[in-house]
């Protein structure tokens, strides 16, 4: 074998010589390096179709690495300080299922919060395992869910201890992390694994200063989204493991459900994009943090706008902040998030990470500079000035303590009709509500529709929030299980 | 041995200026900086090998973004420029004794420091009492001004670089904000005659109409930028630049110009008919 560094890129290194070799392709895919479909070559590029092929020798097969994946494998783990890393190329949302999958069969208990991505309650579906809610705390000024408290978390180990693993969110989408070494500690003394939601902490790896990662925190598993922060492909993603865990057993599970033609242009920008990271991320993300917190002290200048940051830690369910996001609270200006949100993009031609209904989320990355930040801070000022009113009548907290009734597979899967929503109040759901983005849901599968879920989703939807999840595109009816 | 520069004004069209030699060549944290001479057009700067200015046709680009609203508006006291690192703007403001303050700000200071050594022709006022330069991002710079400027010159490059701010709603909606109640913005407005262009040109216009109750856009003839054919906005909360025009106290100022005059301000304002109906529709 040859040597593992960070300097190096096995899939890239072997990609290139494939391409300079000008193999004759009689195997799929059958655009044959873009000649078989020229207006898609003439849009992406010729480079770029040249190198979309099939899994080969000199090239390795994802769902069963010997060479060049393998390789890529080994150095991206070292990377990442893992015991294992896995490429996935269909999404965070399989490497999120791998993980529960991977550690929870049929029936048992996974303790987790309830504000998690709703991959996390898909591969409760997938896999019939129950989950046990631990309510994340809420800050109620800015009407954001939180972290993980260490006392709500021995609470849920001393009512079950038959739970094999805690799933935690790690940051949450606005930045707010747990006392992740901490609870990995609770739950090894436990005798349960801890699977990480790292979607948005890839740059916990490589940053200075940052937020501790979960393979530092000693963490079983971590699902590390390279695409949001890392500069890789749309869909491409990392699956660590921590030394406890049986890589090989993993990996089936990831064959269960993923491609068996795996992308070679995601795999390729998930190379290139941890060399880059592991060569150049402190300084990338040093920059990264200078503009978010310089984006923070203007917005927070204009009057209005809560652009917040560390001062939120409080030890417990904000144990800690990732301030390279810059979450700003909109609420004073009496605009939702969602509307601030689409008067960023109608009005002034920006693209937001999404807004919900106090708050907005602008993602900050290696990609940025100064001069679109000035334009952000400048469409606010002017939103402000333009659009601010009355914020009296707006609603207030964003988590809302589900009842749950029956487990998210047994509610997907029964019997079920569909009613008007506004008609299904104490009816149990049989299918998600949710806005995408942040794609967390209001509603999963088992739970009991209350007032507070329908008043919450009526007013999202009036604030022009793209609401998802219900078999009825648009969302006026929704699937309840019957017999209930 | 032939050295030409070359700029392609569209993807099939090149603008070629055959040069003598290169006086510099630099790279700030924003543009490539050239200065380069021709026999033609003598001196002349480019950024990104994009044409900015030239000795022979700078005069009129900086007579029609100036004496323009001056004329319209003799009372101006103070003025602020975003861009112009070259000093023309600011060269042809000062001739007016009027003029009590003017604030430029530049994002880039090497065009101003590059300007100064080799482009005297239009950096040579920088240095008047009454200006003060400001480097750093214009769009920055406007958003914390209010009520406080009687015209805003925007001087700058096009959209697609550095400049990219300053064609957007947000810019002109902190310009409103920045100006006086009877203030008036200039701008550079680009060309109607390429599509690369009339985009943004026409982008521009909307949001500047959204903005401002009179909003038109002026014409001049210069032979180095693409097409030979550019248009200025001028926005006013309260003058018109043709209703207000007062030649008599404009023409009493006795000021000599090689471009601008006040029958060819009156005239300026006279487009063609492709260019009113592409500035009609979005």
């Amino acid at each position: 074998m040859k040597e593992f560094t960070q300097k190096r890129a096995p899939i890239y290194e072997a990609l290139k010589n494939y391409r300079s070799n000008r193999v004759v392709r009689f195997d799929v895919p059958g655009h044959k390096g873009g000649r078989g479909n020229k207006e898609l070559t003439d849009f992406l590029g010729e480079k770029c179709l040249l190198i979309d092929v099939n899994s080969m020798k000199p090239l390795d097969n994802l769902s069963h690495p010997v060479s060049v994946i393998r390789e890529a494998e080994i150095i991206a783990s070292q990377a990442f300080k893992a015991q294992n890393a896995f490429f996935i190329v269909n999404g965070t949302s399989a490497a999120v299922q791998a993980m529960i999958m991977s550690v929870c069969k049929s029936e048992e208990k996974i303790i987790m919060p309830r504000n998690v991505h709703k991959s996390a309650i898909n591969a409760l579906i997938i896999s019939g395992a129950i989950p046990v809610y631990v309510n994340p705390g809420v800050n109620k000024n800015l009407g954001i869910s939180l972290g993980m408290s260490i006392v709500d978390i021995k609470d849920a180990i001393k009512k079950n201890r038959d739970a094999k693993a805690i799933f935690v969110n790690n940051p949450t989408y606005y930045g707010v992390c747990s006392n992740l070494r901490e609870i990995v500690n609770i739950a090894h003394e436990n005798n349960m694994v801890v699977l990480v939601d790292e979607a948005h902490g890839t740059h916990f790896y490589f940053g200075e200063d940052m937020p501790i990662s979960a393979m530092e925190a000693n963490a079983d598993m971590a699902a590390v989204s390279m695409h949001k922060t890392g500069g890789s492909l749309t869909q491409s993603s990392f699956l660590l493991c921590g030394k406890n865990v049986n890589p090989d057993y993993v990996r089936q599970i990831i064959n269960l459900t993923q491609t068996t033609s795996a992308s070679y242009l995601l795999l390729v920008s998930l190379d290139l994009a941890r060399k880059n990271l592991s060569l150049n991320g402190r300084e990338i993300f040093k920059k990264t943090v200078e503009l978010s917190n310089y984006a923070r002290e203007e917005i927070n200048n204009l009057g209005g706008y809560k652009a917040f940051s560390k001062e939120i830690i409080d030890g417990d369910t904000v144990f800690d902040f990732d301030i390279t996001k810059l979450s700003v609270n909109t609420r004073d200006i009496g605009l939702t998030g969602i509307e601030v949100y689409d008067i960023l993009r109608d009005e002034y031609n920006i693209q937001i990470e999404f807004g919900d209904i106090g708050n907005i989320l602008a993602i900050i990355s290696a990609g940025d500079r100064i001069l679109e930040i000035e334009r952000l801070i400048s469409s606010l000022s002017e939103i402000k000035r333009l659009y601010s009113k009355d914020k009296t009548g707006m609603l207030e907290s964003e988590y809302i303590n589900p009842e749950v009734v029956l487990s998210p597979k047994e509610a997907f899967y029964s019997s079920k009709r569909a009613i008007p929503l506004e008609n299904s109040l104490g009816e149990i759901s049989s299918e998600f509500v949710m806005a995408y983005p942040p794609g967390i849901p209001i509603l999963a599968p088992g739970e009991r529709i209350t007032k507070d879920v329908l008043d919450y989703i009526f007013y999202a939807k009036e604030k022009g929030s793209f609401l998802t999840g219900t078999q009825d595109l648009n969302i006026e009816n929704i699937n309840i299980v019957e017999g209930f | 041995m032939e050295l030409w520069y070359t700029e392609e004004h569209t993807e099939n069209v090149r603008f070629s200026i055959k040069v003598n030699k290169v006086l510099y060549s630099g790279q700030s944290e924003f543009q490539r900086i050239d200065v380069l001479e021709s026999d033609e057009f003598g001196k002349f700067l480019t950024l990104d090998g994009l044409m900015m200015l030239t000795e022979k046709d700078e005069f009129i680009y900086h007579d029609m973004i100036v004496h323009v609203p001056m004329a319209t508006n003799p009372n101006i006291r103070k003025v602020l420029v975003i861009g112009g690192g070259d000093g023309g703007t600011v060269r042809e403001l000062v001739r007016y004794i009027t003029i009590e303050k003017i604030d430029m700000v530049e994002i880039d200071k090497m065009v101003v420091d590059v300007c100064r050594k080799y482009i005297p022709q239009t950096a040579c006022r920088l240095d008047d009492p009454r200006v003060s330069l400001h480097y750093e991002d214009g769009l920055k710079y406007v958003r914390s001004k209010y009520n406080e400027y009687d015209l805003i010159i925007v001087d700058s490059t096009d959209p697609f670089g550095p400049g990219e701010g300053l064609f957007t709603k947000e810019f002109y909606g902190n310009c409103y904000n920045a100006l006086k109640e009877d203030g008036i913005l200039v701008n550079q407005h680009e060309s109607p005659y390429y599509s690369y262009y009339i985009n943004s040109m026409k982008r521009a216009h909307h949001r500047i109409k959204e903005f401002f109750p009179i909003a038109k856009v002026y014409q001049a003839h210069i032979p180095t930028y693409p097409s030979g054919y550019w248009l200025f906005g001028f926005a006013s909360k309260r003058y018109d630049p043709i209703k207000d025009l007062d030649d008599k106290i404009w023409n009493g100022l006795g000021m000599k110009t090689s471009y601008y005059n006040t029958e060819l301000h009156k005239g300026a304002f006279a487009i063609p008919n492709y260019v009113k109906e592409l500035l009609e529709y979005e």
